[in-house]
């Protein structure tokens, strides 16, 4: 090296600069050139939220509906980009992307048209609507910060959309658990689930390598700790159960057990799904959950399991994600 | 636009030793080095910019499990770090363990495009690109300390690392422009991250030199050590351990650990900004941006500053900003005059402490065990404030946010008492020479 001069030093670099930017510019230009996603043709009818016999559920990123009789059928796709969606009572939530890096939380009438927004840090991850249609509930996970860590924390919030009241974050609340107050500067909330009553709910806490299943006040603004490993609970129509997945021997990195737990006994039933579920699941009805579950390449898929642990899984809405009732 | 600065060291190639320290900037090598990193930081934070992006939306992981995966491989990081220091030593090839050391990092981008869906690969790849980050660090800087005059190495580290800053500044925006031109296609983010951080094996390869001529002679300034690279014999592992033995050495690397402990963290300080700001949480990512603006724009001054009154008060300053900055987060101040103070006090504790504290180091340390020597600080340094994230962690459960923050407060100015006790102590022959 030391025989080269420093014009052939610099011819170097900038043969190497034009190479190399060549390959990126090259690589860039085939990538993007793969198939994006379009909206897909929205159809004659358009898609509403008005509860009815009918799942939502997202297709290539966009609102869409099918029939609950026929959900592998006909599907009636909006133009909304959606990465998350979910709908009672003609209320809907779509964490919805803003700019290239950032999302909202809008909540939707029946006719989609947009009724209120809130600008979220973070990547979403959870939406939730009350059966009655008034609380909506969002998580968003947010990175680290690079120079530290590359660890995530999550944001957890819930809007009131009767009174505008909006929880930025759920970290807010007191805590207490296992019946002592608590407080920790890594607490993480993620996965509400709203009770008939508009003020109770239940969500996910995790803090000190563990995730509690918590029960929350809104009024009083605060939670507590009911059972440890579980996540991403869904209350049950009659509100006597909780869908949620459970870390394989409490172990996150082992994948997760779609499970479901009896609130007056406390006792837990896996379902007959054995593949791992990183989801809140959503309930059809009394009996049967939705979640969503991903093959090999990334592409989601809407399935269905019994909630009493019998049974065998089974394909709902191929290609989509996000399911939920409209009830 | 990198190719202005790579052919700067060399227009200002160096007549002679040390006189020209008046008027040059810093030596060549230290731009070469500072270009080496400028455009790793690039290709770097392009990938930590979509990072999370990628694993959530691109893969549809879930990042809680992700977060199970990390954090194991710091300690072996930190092993590393002294080995990797340690071979650039005994076979005085300081330039091809930083050069090994950037090329694991710029492989480890093209090995996100092959780990695909695989969580336990993607953790692979990013401990081979921690792996690297940390193998390079220390013989990087001991180049630094080894082709600078003793006497302006403040102004020299503090080029580098604001020019390396300047690098972490535009990688998010490189990633940005990416993402605008192809769309969603982070792949297409990690092949130009690779190309980038290729770019900067060659500028390194080419331009940055293992034995600079006419400065060595800077390196061995400390006092009696001239025995330093003239010296044939090989570096032993006796002799590494000897480092820590005793002498200014220990003393050194004593301080940085006990530094170290004084650091709670970025993360605590922006949360606990964003706690008492009831700050949009959208702009929380702004907070970093603004702590690295205060870092680049102070580095080379108060660089240039510690060569004038002395690094360890520089240092001494710089601990103290952190201190204001902790009390300041359970102070008085509110608003957006929190914000700025704050930031900018964080910034400049960065600023001062960085850089400086291995321009302290650097003479200390005999020029033969150097990368060595600097890799014990900073992995003492790294360890420590391991360490005391967990404390911080303990006490703000304990005795909630606010009173762990005075305690952190009190904690530097307990560990500043201790440092200034360890390093200005009446035996400091060599570390007195430096300070001159």
């Amino acid at each position: 090296m030391t025989a080269m001069s420093t014009r052939a030093k610099l011819g170097v670099v900038v043969a190497s600069a034009v190479l190399l930017g060549t390959v990126a510019a090259g690589y860039a230009a085939t990538a993007a050139q793969a198939p994006r996603t379009t909206p897909p043709a929205g159809g004659e009818q358009a898609v509403t939220l008005a509860p009815g016999p009918r799942l939502l559920a997202i297709t290539d990123r966009h609102v869409s509906t099918v029939a609950a009789t026929d959900p592998a059928g006909p599907r009636t796709v909006a133009g909304l980009e959606c990465l998350r969606v979910y709908a009672a009572a003609g209320t809907g939530v779509c964490l919805k992307p803003e700019t290239a890096w950032s999302y909202q939380v809008v909540v939707l009438d029946a006719t989609l048209r947009q009724t209120r927004a809130v600008s979220v840090p973070g990547l979403p991850n959870r939406a939730r609507v009350s059966a009655s249609g008034r609380m909506v509930s969002w998580t968003t996970f947010v990175g680290g910060d690079s120079y530290t860590s590359s660890g995530f924390s999550t944001r957890t919030g819930i809007l009131d959309t009767r009174t505008g009241t909006t929880v930025a974050s759920l970290e807010e609340f007191g805590i207490t658990r296992d019946g002592r107050a608590y407080r920790n500067a890594d607490v993480n909330y993620w996965g509400v689930t709203f009770t008939a009553d508009d003020n109770r709910f239940y969500a996910t806490m995790a803090t000190g390598g563990r995730r509690y299943l918590v029960r929350g006040d809104l009024a009083a603004r605060s939670v507590e700790t009911l059972k440890e490993n579980v996540e991403c609970p869904s209350l049950s129509p009659d509100g006597t159960r909780l869908a949620f997945k459970e870390a394989v021997d409490a172990d996150p990195a082992k994948g997760w057990r779609l499970s479901v737990l009896d609130l007056s006994s406390m006792r837990v039933t896996a379902t007959a799904e054995v593949r791992s579920v990183d989801d809140q699941a959503a309930w059809l009805d009394n009996e049967k959950l939705a979640y969503t579950l991903r093959r090999d390449d990334g592409q989601p898929d809407v399935w269905s399991v019994p909630a009493h642990g019998f049974g065998t899984p089974a394909l709902v809405i191929p290609g989509a994600e996000s399911p939920s009732p409209l009830t | 636009m990198y190719l202005s600065t790579v052919s700067r060291p060399v227009a200002d190639e160096p007549g002679s030793g040390l006189r020209r320290r008046r008027f040059a900037m810093v030596s060549g090598n230290v731009v070469a080095l500072g270009t080496v990193s400028l455009i790793t930081d690039v290709s770097a934070e392009m990938v930590a910019a979509v990072l999370p992006l990628y694993l959530v939306l691109g893969l549809n992981l879930s990042p809680v499990a992700f977060g199970v995966l990390d954090g194991v491989h710091t300690g072996a990081t930190a092993l590393l770090r002294v080995v990797g220091g340690f071979a650039a030593d005994r076979f005085r090839r300081r330039k091809l363990i930083a050069g090994i050391g950037y090329t694991l990092s710029a492989v480890a981008k093209l090995g996100l495009l092959l780990a695909g869906r695989s969580i336990p690969a993607i953790g692979a790849v990013i401990a081979v690109d921690r792996l690297g980050k940390g193998v390079r660090s220390a013989p990087r800087d001991a180049l630094i300390t080894l082709s600078t005059p003793p006497e302006a190495l403040g102004r020299a580290f503090g080029v580098h690392r604001a020019m390396d800053s300047v690098g972490a500044f535009l990688g998010p925006l490189a990633a940005f422009a990416v993402l605008l031109v192809v769309g969603q296609s982070y792949d297409a983010v990690f092949v130009t991250s690779f190309c980038i951080a290729a770019l900067a094996v060659v500028v390194l390869v080419l331009f940055v030199r293992e034995q600079p001529s006419g400065e060595a002679a800077g390196g061995d300034a400390a006092g009696g050590e001239a025995a330093g690279e003239a010296s044939d014999a090989k570096v032993s592992v006796r002799e590494a351990f000897g480092l820590l033995r005793g002498g200014p050495a220990r003393r050194l690397v004593l301080a940085a650990a006990m530094l170290g402990l004084a650091t709670i963290g970025d993360g605590f300080v922006y949360l606990l900004l964003q706690r008492r700001m009831d700050l949009g949480l959208r702009w929380f990512p702004l907070l970093a941006v603004g702590t690295s603006l205060a870092y680049l724009l102070l580095a080379a001054p108060l660089g240039v500053l510690a060569d004038r009154i002395g690094r360890l008060p520089v240092v001494i300053g710089g601990y103290t900003a952190l201190a204001a900055t902790y009390l300041l987060l359970a102070g008085p101040v509110d608003g957006w005059p929190l914000i700025a103070l704050a930031l900018t006090l964080y910034g400049a504790f960065y600023a001062a402490t960085d850089g400086v504290l291995i321009a302290l180091a650097g003479p200390v340390l005999p020029a033969r065990l150097r990368t060595t020597g600097i890799a014990l600080v900073q992995t003492g340094q790294a360890l420590a404030y391991l360490v005391s994230s967990v404390l911080f962690g303990l006490a703000w459960q304990a005795w909630g946010p606010e009173n762990a923050i005075r305690a952190a407060a009190v904690a530097v100015a307990g560990v500043l008492v201790g440092t200034l006790l360890l390093l200005a102590s009446p035996s400091r022959l060599t570390t007195r020479k430096v300070l001159r």
